[in-house]
């Protein structure tokens, strides 16, 4: 029988791992990651999770010695933020090229400097391309649920990828709900005990990460080729562990209330929530908004986005991040997708939330009205910030 | 209260610090700032570099030229400033996890060229400013929040590894000590070449509190029970010696100083 039990975001990435039962975990601490990791070392300490803690000594290390145990063929966890999923970059594309499965929780947090603690996706969102799956939490039962979710997407023969599980630091990791935690043995069902080829064997000798020089190319060509066939898996296991838990997250993408939306806006974790609340108000009003939350960044809902593209006249992207120098990193991959469509709709790049500063529901609700505005032909900046305590136009 | 001279050093303006009441790296502040005015040194040819910690929230308060870099790294920048402005005083304040867990490797390096560079090491033996997680000179048997029924690896003498490394100027006291503390922190800024004075500071909130040693006093006094002097320790048998800090100075030694070396040799390449 699940429970419910009332718990921090970080607390609910450890019952999942607990769960998951990983034979192997390596981390080091990173605030707003801590207590996750700490959870986990009390239940190996406890024996509730048998497995290994590695106290390793920086982040580096942690991605490495993950590695390390998945090239045996051990199922791994990993957890980290901000500058620590930096300083784990070199190693991501390794465990990637290498097709490790291995699940990291990310605590999204900005990058210094100037030093900060809070939440924006600029840490995540410059891994982009390090082939690696991302998820992106809405909320603490989310991010429980991805997390299972992660071993048994990462782990199918068909994708043999490793994925990050984001949730923005303190407003997820450190705030308290009440969430379902499934059964062990519900849990066992749903996760089988992991088996790969991929893995080194002392009755079958390889080698894990050769030079491969001629067949690089080919190699990565592979590697995307079947990236390309992840959001079906996704689909599928979104429904099974719907199926199996009570709970459907509408795989890529969730459209909330978008069928008939003259303008939807585009959002990425927590954020999400007080959209969710904006929409409801400005539904009752009789504005056709509409909310679009983006699961995956990798891989890309192409066809989700270029679906809703096709049906309304102004879409809004909500970028807790920007690429200096060009845009918000959401924006871009929102817009060259919408490319492909012959006539496009009206296009606005909200910039917020960066270090945390407070994305509101006055906020959001300036940022539809905008759209609004834009869809009815009025001109509109294309990039603009949100909240923010200084001038910015041109 | 401190002296008025000692004031000047502070950024009031960034009062009050984030430091817990009780805190230990108050005593090292302190001790440091006696140190710059006891040597007559100018706030503008200092530099205090850290990496990050409670510990290195310290330059923060320091009216110098200071650098809080990352993690680990506070000697890779302060290493880059010495070569470019040799003629500064550099100062590098780091705790005990950003000097010898994610920055050990920077740490033997700097040990290992001899440049004139004065570590401060503030070991507190835990992560502070994370929540108490274990680090590299958590003793043997303490608790920490990531070993919860205490730590079961051997913890690193930070001192031993620096000599090991090659520094040419170690020596250890506890914030228990402070004047001992101003000592060893002159000594190591008028040494040319790498000091390391490691102090051995108190947590109580992420330490103490975790080992039965719960106000800041307790954990003071702490530090000062396990203490012993290099000299008392001479008698002592290793069994006796575990679990202590033995205080004094280890190492003093003339050798080339790297930023010396470099430009000589950058000299006599051009033919001059
Ligand atoms: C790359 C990276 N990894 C992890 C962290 C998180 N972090 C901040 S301070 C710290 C440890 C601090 O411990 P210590 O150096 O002993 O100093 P103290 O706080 O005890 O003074 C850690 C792990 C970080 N800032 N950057
Ligand atoms: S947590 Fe520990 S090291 Fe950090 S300020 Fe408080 S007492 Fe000092």
């Amino acid at each position: 029988m699940s429970k419910k039990i009332f718990v921090s975001g970080d607390e609910a990435v450890a019952e999942a791992v607990r769960l998951a039962k990983p034979h192997v975990i390596s981390a080091y601490p990173i605030t707003p990651q801590t207590v996750a990791v700490e959870r986990i070392s009390d239940f190996v300490e406890d024996g509730t999770l048998k497995a290994e803690y590695l106290h390793v000594e920086s982040e580096h290390s942690a991605m490495s010695a993950a590695m390390g145990a998945a090239a045996v063929g051990a199922r791994t966890f990993t957890a980290t933020s901000s500058q620590g999923l930096l300083y784990m970059s070199e190693v991501l594309p390794y465990v990637s090229g290498a097709r490790f499965p291995i699940v990291m929780m990310n605590a999204n947090r900005t990058l210094a400097t100037p030093w900060a603690l809070l939440s924006d996706h600029r840490d995540s969102l410059s891994q982009l391309d390090s082939g690696w799956i991302q998820v992106y939490c809405e909320d603490a039962q989310e991010t429980l649920d991805m997390i299972l979710q992660a071993y048994r997407i990462s782990e199918d023969p068909r994708v043999m990828a490793p994925m990050m599980v984001n949730l923005d630091g303190f407003v997820l990791t450190h705030t308290y709900e009440m969430v379902e935690l499934p059964a062990q043995a519900e849990v066992d069902a749903f996760l089988p005990a992991y088996t790969t080829i991929n893995r080194m064997d002392l009755d079958d000798p390889k080698t894990v990460c050769y030079a491969a020089m001629n067949d690089y190319m080919e190699f990565h060509m592979k590697q995307e080729l079947d990236m390309r066939k992840v959001p079906s898996v996704i689909e599928e296991v979104d429904r099974l562990y719907g199926d199996k838990f009570g709970r459907y997250y509408d795989g890529m993408v969730e459209q909330y209330l978008c069928d008939d939306a003259e303008v939807v806006l585009v959002t990425l974790g927590s954020v999400t929530g007080t959209a969710r609340v904006v929409v409801d108000a400005m539904r009752k009003e009789g504005h056709k908004v509409g909310l679009v939350k983006l699961r995956y960044m990798r891989p890309f809902p192409r066809e989700e986005i270029l679906d809703i593209a096709s049906r309304v006249r102004a879409i809004g992207v909500l970028d807790k991040d920007i690429s200096v120098g060009y845009e918000g990193i959401v924006f871009t991959n929102v817009n060259s997708t919408v490319a492909d469509l012959e006539t496009s709709p009206g296009r606005i790049n909200f910039i917020g939330g960066l270090g945390g500063r407070n994305i509101s529901k006055e906020n959001t609700r300036g940022m539809f009205n905008e759209l609004l505005e834009l869809a009815r032909g009025e001109k509109k900046e294309k990039i603009q910030f949100v909240n923010a305590r200084c001038e910015y136009h041109g | 209260m401190p002296r008025p001279e000692i004031i000047k050093w502070l950024r009031t303006q960034f009062f009050p610090h984030m430091w817990c009441p009780g805190c230990g790296h108050g005593i090292i502040l302190h001790a440091l700032l006696r140190a710059l005015t006891d040597l007559e040194k100018k706030p503008e040819e200092t530099v205090i570099a850290s990496g990050i910690g409670c510990s290195s929230r310290m330059p923060g308060y320091i009216n110098a030229c200071t650098v809080h870099s990352t993690h680990g790294r506070s000697l890779a920048f302060a290493t880059g400033i010495k070569l470019a402005k040799p003629e500064l005083t550099v100062i590098d304040v780091m705790g005990d996890g950003d000097c010898s867990a994610i920055g050990g490797n920077h740490f033997i390096h700097a040990c290992r060229r001899n440049i004139d560079i004065t570590a401060i090491v503030m070991n507190n033996n835990i992560y502070g400013m994370t929540g108490g997680q274990a680090s590299p000179t958590t003793p043997e048997g303490a608790r920490a929040t990531t070993a919860p029924y205490g730590v079961i690896d051997p913890s690193f003498d930070l001192c031993k590894l620096a000599e090991g490394a090659g520094a040419t100027f170690v020596a250890r006291s506890v914030v228990s000590n402070p004047k001992q503390c101003e000592k060893y922190i002159v000594d190591g800024i008028k040494h040319k070449g790498f000091s390391v004075v490691e102090i051995i500071s108190t947590c109580h909130t992420q330490f103490g509190r975790r080992n039965k040693f719960r106000s800041p006093i307790d954990n003071i006094n702490r530090v000062k029970d396990l203490s012993v002097s290099q000299a008392k320790a001479k008698d002592m048998t290793p069994e006796e010696l575990k679990g202590k800090y033995v205080t004094g100075l280890f190492v003093n030694v003339e050798a080339p100083e790297y930023t010396d070396q470099y430009f000589s040799l950058v000299d006599k390449v051009k033919g001059e």
